[in-house]
């Protein structure tokens, strides 16, 4: 019942959203990737020229929609007529005047276009951006803060404004293994990251929100579930989401047994709790595990319940996934899983 | 193109208009397949071009391998053969076109010999690149791209030789004759132009590659 | 050694009282051009058959969020195979095909250049789909892990790596499409030599009719962006077999020349299966108009054209990739630049309809759908070659709804057209207009309603090749739309098949020139004899059969 309102709910945010780019369910519930509520200037540059373009194919189309449908109309055979239709061969006025005015067209099209693909990519990072390293990997991503000295997973965390001021974020792409493509549409056009290369995305956003997004580029077997959330914070919840992330992992007494299990089992060669011995960089960051609010880069929240299932046998949600079942009995899972809650 | 009609019928048809042959179908069809080789090798030239000084230092380098195994002196020996054969051929074919059939056997035995030198030496360059310098085809971009390009042209030479042997055996048997000329020099022109591949490796790989 | 072919064989009782395995034989053995051209055809309509079961089982899975119909595994198997049959299986093979029946009965030849080649370049087509099918059983490997290829059609590096791509999978996509590439190259380069050394007296360039002109640019087209292909794919498989280096970037290759490559290739190749579409449709309009086609000059000069700047815009397909603006914007320039020619020819097949006597015979109304669909498909080309909106939609089903457009929309409803236009002139008979148009209808409504709104969930962020999607995305509306649309359409095809068995069985009888026609193969008996015409035609003008019908308004008056 919760899953047909949220359906319906999403659906009345987004055909209206679709025909008047109103914003879209701005509450942060069930956001959808729509190109249509720009909440970032390159994402609404994209979508100022989009209309252009729109407006000159949609006229188009009419025009040629009509001229179809009125020969088809006019120029039917009539029943019982026999005779063959007067030979045009050609007309050399109407034959010039529709070669001109394509070029035309497509020429100013072109310029239109020219420019805001110049606005939006930017080669160097703007003054007094937000730096931030995307890593992609199969099937996740990788979020480093080298200014800020730490690393997350799978939600990227910005701020709307930095001293007041409205803050260029730019990511520098990169791929740890095969191509992937990082998509947020309500925040820019799609930027693909590329094994031996770094590419750059310029996004700076102009709302508070949760906007979502996923890979875009057919990378294996998980491909679909690799999502992307981002959380656009105001300065200061910005500044203490920062601030935790820069902690070491929480040392709770009272799941000693977890955390030695967990330090045991071969999940410290893949994943890193800041301030354990674990230090692996093959799989997500868990130091600050339990502040995502979904598992897996999107598969399945993050509830106890999915952590249980998700630590007893990854292949039982996302199948194909990296991450192998550890063989852990169902008390020592419950036990991994009651440190991994700790980690906030 | 407008001619005077000569009754109410038909119009005059213009010479150009009247023949429906421009070119030999045989010179057609083997001038495309050169393109589409053509294409081909551009492709795998392309890429060489594209990877030359690539490599990570450390591993062998064009100037390094092609000085010593290939040495200047060794690689041009070879294409000396490969390229005059391209003469041989030209003069088996218009021996043939004469009906010279002792003088076309003789020149066409001599392109096949050169373009086997050829051959040989190409495996001679190679065993002493991968026995003595250790570049094969998985050392680096150099090797990959190296053995590629040479080796696809090597292979282009061979099913030519192979081609220009059969000719051969058929003139031996005594098959051939003044009227197949026109087939033959289609196949000369294959030759030819596995010998112009030939220029465009040795430049790019032997002289801009290093 | 030929067997002895009586003349107008294979229309009649004589035929099928010869024994089963002679009449096999001869098929086998055929260098007949028309008998290839049945072949190809025929083998092509059921690769099709096959993809789009590959593409039912593909919209099953996605009807609803969260369906668990397909594994990923198996899903990324049938989009990559779908897409690769479609591509090389069906669109090159029936488009060969149609080239291999009506080019020399419209240039007045009695075959092809190379009539041994020919057979051979359709046999090694056959042989190379087979061997791509292999792979479902054959892929396994040495880890087990292998089985049809799953990269998708394009199979971008280091994706096709042996780190990434375990097992076989993808050596049988190369080596089965370089199989089958071969076969299209020796048809493209025999298509261009028939086609420049074998027109009958009188046909100058200029006096061919469109078709010809079309598949010569095609063939052109063939030769020179199939062989980067195979260049490409050799140096892959040596990637994965000997340990090279081209497409591996932790040995310093780079996976952006495999896209630069396979795109050098890919976007003329879209534009080698759209030509035909062009070229059955420019004659089909102009018979059922009862008019001559408008402007053939500029139709020429705007098709060579169109095949010369599909050498130059392959980059559109990588605007993503992370490319130097001023790169980008060349290549959009050069994108915009091809609309110009493609829209000509679109407003000319309209002047061809308008003042014309048009009759909606079935080929008819697949040539106007065709006008309509591509129309649509060509206007979303021109948003997504505007660089800033490919930026969004790029890769996501926006794309997927623009290439369905123009290549089923497009080229599948131009097939059609032709299957309806020149099957009375292969068989002898006649298809059944009433099926015909059954089909038709059902078609372009499924059509449109399973692709039209991929437009949309491509807009709302609906990325390609994901094997399913989170209920929350807004998505679902679009793709149970997209789903249902699939069942009608399979309807459309089921009134195909049937039509197809009918009436070869029991069709009406055909006659030389069903539809009064004005190019030479209309000329020939239905179907055409053996050696095609008795006497090599003379022609004065485009359009032979209207000067004989119309001797006091010959066309060679006006051209």
């Amino acid at each position: 019942m919760a899953m047909v309102s949220s359906c319906l709910l999403s659906l009345s945010c987004v055909l209206p959203a679709m025909a008047a780019g109103v914003p879209v369910c701005a509450d942060g519930a069930s956001p959808s990737p729509t190109m249509f509520a720009p909440r970032s200037i390159p994402a609404q540059k994209i979508l100022d020229v989009s209309w252009f373009v729109w407006g000159i194919c949609g006229l188009i189309f009419l025009i040629m929609a009509a001229l179809i449908l009125w020969c088809i109309i006019k120029y039917r055979q009539k029943p019982g007529d026999d005779t063959e239709a007067p030979q045009i061969y050609g007309s050399n006025p109407i034959e010039l005047a529709w070669t001109i005015i394509p070029t035309v067209i497509v020429f100013v099209l072109f310029l239109v276009s020219a420019r805001t693909i110049f606005e939006i990519d930017h080669t160097s990072p703007p003054p007094n951006s937000l730096e931030i390293t995307v890593v992609g990997h199969q099937w996740w991503w990788e979020f480093d803060y080298p200014d800020q000295g730490f690393v997350t997973a799978n939600e990227l965390h910005v701020p709307l404004t930095r001293n007041g001021q409205s803050v260029p974020i730019y990511l520098t792409l990169e791929s740890n293994d095969v191509i992937h493509s990082f998509w947020v549409p309500q925040l820019a056009g799609k930027t693909d990251v590329v094994p031996n290369r770094l590419n750059h995305l310029w996004l700076q956003p102009t709302m508070t929100g949760t906007y979502v997004g996923q890979c875009a580029e057919y990378c294996g077997t998980q491909h679909a579930n690799m999502l992307i959330t981002v959380v656009v914070h105001e300065e200061d919840d910005f500044n203490d989401w920062v601030t935790n992330q820069q902690t070491d992992a929480v040392d709770d007494p009272s799941v000693t047994e977890g955390r030695s299990l967990f330090l045991q089992t071969s999940c410290i060669n893949c994943h890193r709790v800041r301030g354990t011995p674990a230090n692996g960089t093959f799989a997500p960051d868990l130091t600050h595990l339990m502040s995502r609010s979904v598992i897996g880069a999107g598969v399945v929240a993050n509830t106890p319940e999915n952590l249980n299932t998700w630590v007893f046998d990854p292949q039982m949600i996302k199948p194909g996934c990296r991450m192998p079942s550890m063989k852990l009995s169902p008390e020592e899972v419950k036990e991994v899983v009651s440190y991994l809650l700790t980690l906030k | 193109m407008s001619a005077t009609p000569t009754s109410p019928a038909t119009p005059l048809l213009s010479p150009p208009e009247a023949m429906s042959q421009a070119m030999d179908s045989g010179k057609c069809g083997m001038l495309c397949l050169i393109c589409s080789e053509i294409t081909f090798f551009g492709t795998l030239l392309a890429v060489y071009l594209f990877y030359i000084g690539k490599d990570p230092a450390g591993t062998p380098t064009p100037s390094e391998v092609l000085e010593v195994s290939a040495a200047p002196m060794k690689v041009v020996f070879n294409s000396f053969f490969l390229l005059t054969s391209s003469i041989w051929i030209t003069l088996a074919v218009r021996s043939l076109r004469k009906g010279a059939m002792g003088a076309f056997a003789f020149w066409w035995l001599l392109t096949i010999l050169f373009g086997a030198e050829f051959l040989v030496g190409t495996g001679l360059e190679w065993y002493g690149m991968i026995a003595d310098q250790g570049l094969t085809i998985r050392t680096n971009l150099f090797g990959s791209g190296f053995y590629t390009v040479v080796g696809f042209h090597a292979a282009h030479v061979t099913i030519g030789l192979f081609l220009l042997s059969l000719v051969f055996v058929l003139t031996l048997l005594g098959f051939m004759h003044k009227r197949h000329a026109e087939k033959i020099e289609l196949l000369s022109w294959y030759w030819h132009f596995v010998d112009g591949i030939w220029i465009a490796v040795f430049t790019i790989v032997y002289i801009i590659g290093r | 050694m030929k067997t002895l072919q009586q003349p107008g064989h294979g229309n009649g009782s004589e035929y099928s009282r010869a024994p089963f395995l002679s009449r096999l034989h001869e098929w086998i053995a055929t260098t007949d051009h028309k008998k290839l051209g049945v072949m190809y055809v025929s083998t092509g309509l059921i690769f099709f058959l096959i993809g789009g079961l590959e593409a039912t089982m593909m919209r099953w899975q996605l009807a609803v969020p969260g369906n668990t119909v397909l594994s990923p595994e198996d899903f990324n198997r049938l989009f990559t195979m779908h897409g690769t049959t479609m591509v090389f299986l069906v669109g090159m093979p029936i488009l060969l095909g149609v080239a291999n029946y009506f080019v020399p009965l419209q240039i007045g030849a009695r075959d092809l250049a190379f009539p041994r080649l020919n057979a051979f370049g359709f046999w090694l087509f056959l042989f190379g789909g087979l061997l791509l099918y292999f792979s479902y059983f054959g892929a396994q490997g040495l880890y087990g892990m292998g089985s049809a290829p799953d990269v998708g059609w394009f199979a971008y590096a280091p994706l096709t790596e042996r780190t990434y791509s375990r097992g076989h999978s993808t050596d049988y996509w190369i080596l089965g499409l370089l199989v089958s590439s071969f076969g299209s190259i020796a048809t493209g380069i025999n298509l261009i030599t028939t086609i420049l050394t074998m027109r009958c007296r009188g046909m100058t360039l200029m006096k061919m009719p469109l078709l010809v002109w079309l598949m010569l640019i095609d063939a052109i087209l063939i030769m020179i962006a199939m062989p980067p292909l195979a260049a490409a794919q050799v140096m892959l498989l040596f990637d994965r077999l000997m340990g090279a280096h081209f497409f591996d970037p932790q040995g310093g290759g780079s996976a952006v020349l495999w896209q630069n490559l396979f795109w050098f290739f890919g976007h003329p190749e879209v534009y080698i299966l759209i030509l035909p579409a062009f070229a059955y449709v420019s004659e089909i309009i102009p018979v059922f108009c009862r008019k001559v086609i408008f402007g053939y000059p500029l139709m020429v000069a705007a098709t060579v054209s169109i095949g010369f700047i599909s050498l130059g815009v392959w980059v559109h397909h990588m605007f993503a990739l992370g490319l130097s603006p001023m790169v980008n914007t060349i290549f959009m320039g050069s994108t915009f630049l091809i609309a110009i020619p493609t829209g000509i020819k679109m407003f000319n097949w309209v002047g061809t309809m308008f003042g014309g006597k048009i009759r909606f015979d079935t080929p008819m109304l697949f040539s106007t759908g065709f006008l309509a669909m591509f129309l649509i498909g060509g206007l979303t080309g021109i948003m997504l070659a505007t660089v800033p909106f490919d930026w969004q939609v790029s890769d996501s089903y926006f794309v997927v709804g623009h290439f369905h457009y123009v290549l089923f929309g497009g080229l599948v409803f131009a097939i059609f057209a032709a299957i309806y236009y020149w099957f009375p002139k292969v068989t002898g008979k006649m298809l059944s207009e009433s099926l015909g148009k059954c089909q038709f209808w059902l078609l372009f409504i499924g059509f449109n309603l399973t692709f039209g709104p991929m437009h949309v969930s491509g807009m709302l962020g609906m990325p390609r090749r994901i094997y399913t999607y989170h209920a929350d995305r807004g998505w679902e509306l679009w793709n149970m739309l997209s789903s249902i649309g699939v069942l009608i359409q399979i309807a459309g095809v089921l009134f195909f098949v049937w039509n197809v068995i009918r009436s070869l069985r029991s069709g009406k009888k055909a006659g030389a020139d069903p539809w009064d026609a004005w190019t030479l193969e209309w000329s020939t008996t239905s179907p055409p004899p053996e050696y095609n015409f008795e006497e090599e035609p003379v022609v004065y003008s485009r359009r032979p059969l209207w000067d004989k019908k119309h001797p006091e308004d010959p066309d060679w008056k006006y051209e």
